[in-house]
């Protein structure tokens, strides 16, 4: 899993049906000092997730698909957990 | 399955249900002599790993097995902690 903020959010009429109801949201993955790790991704959210929050994010389809509660969703990311602290130990 | 080291740990509270109870710790892959390799990222805990330890984990789906019959969202996990290695 890696660690993401979430800077926007996506609005789409036409898609795949096991998107119904689903919501997507723009995240940036981020290194481990919070500085921006690769470009932004649009993932799944299965926990109700906010702009601006820090979430953890993960980045495989069927488990992605499990986040949102369906099988065989053309999902390759999802949300799973909003983030209370990192702590990161030097050595 | 890739040698790391877990340097650190997450806490969340908000999170899919189907990972409570499950710990979270930052790991940073290493090459079999000990240079950091790729990036750090965050993996489930299988085994009772802690921060300072060596460790191999899974990418992929395969990481949610151990926790078989809940399937937890995600995609690496630590399975085992490395009393160990050898090179050549």
């Amino acid at each position: 899993m890696q660690i993401g903020r979430v800077v926007g959010t996506v609005v789409s009429t036409q898609k795949h049906r096991t998107f119904q109801g689903a919501k997507l949201l723009l995240v940036q993955p981020l290194n481990l000092d919070d500085t921006a790790r690769g470009p932004a991704l649009l993932a799944v959210d299965g926990v109700g997730a906010g702009v601006n929050e820090k979430v953890l994010i993960v980045l495989e389809g069927r488990a992605a698909g499990e986040a949102l509660g369906r099988k065989a969703a053309p999902v390759d990311a999802a949300i799973v957990g909003i983030i209370d602290t990192v702590t990161v130990h030097d050595g | 399955m890739q040698l790391a080291r877990v340097i650190g740990d997450v806490v969340i509270t908000c999170k899919d249900p189907n990972l409570t109870g499950i710990k979270l710790l930052v790991v940073q892959p290493l090459t079999p002599d000990r240079q950091l390799t790729g990036m750090p990222l965050v993996a489930v805990d299988a085994v009772g790993a802690g921060v300072g330890e060596e460790v191999f984990f899974v990418r992929g789906k395969e990481a949610s097995f151990p926790f078989l019959p809940t399937e937890p969202p995600v995609d690496a996990g630590i399975v085992g902690i490395v009393d160990r290695w050898d090179v050549g």
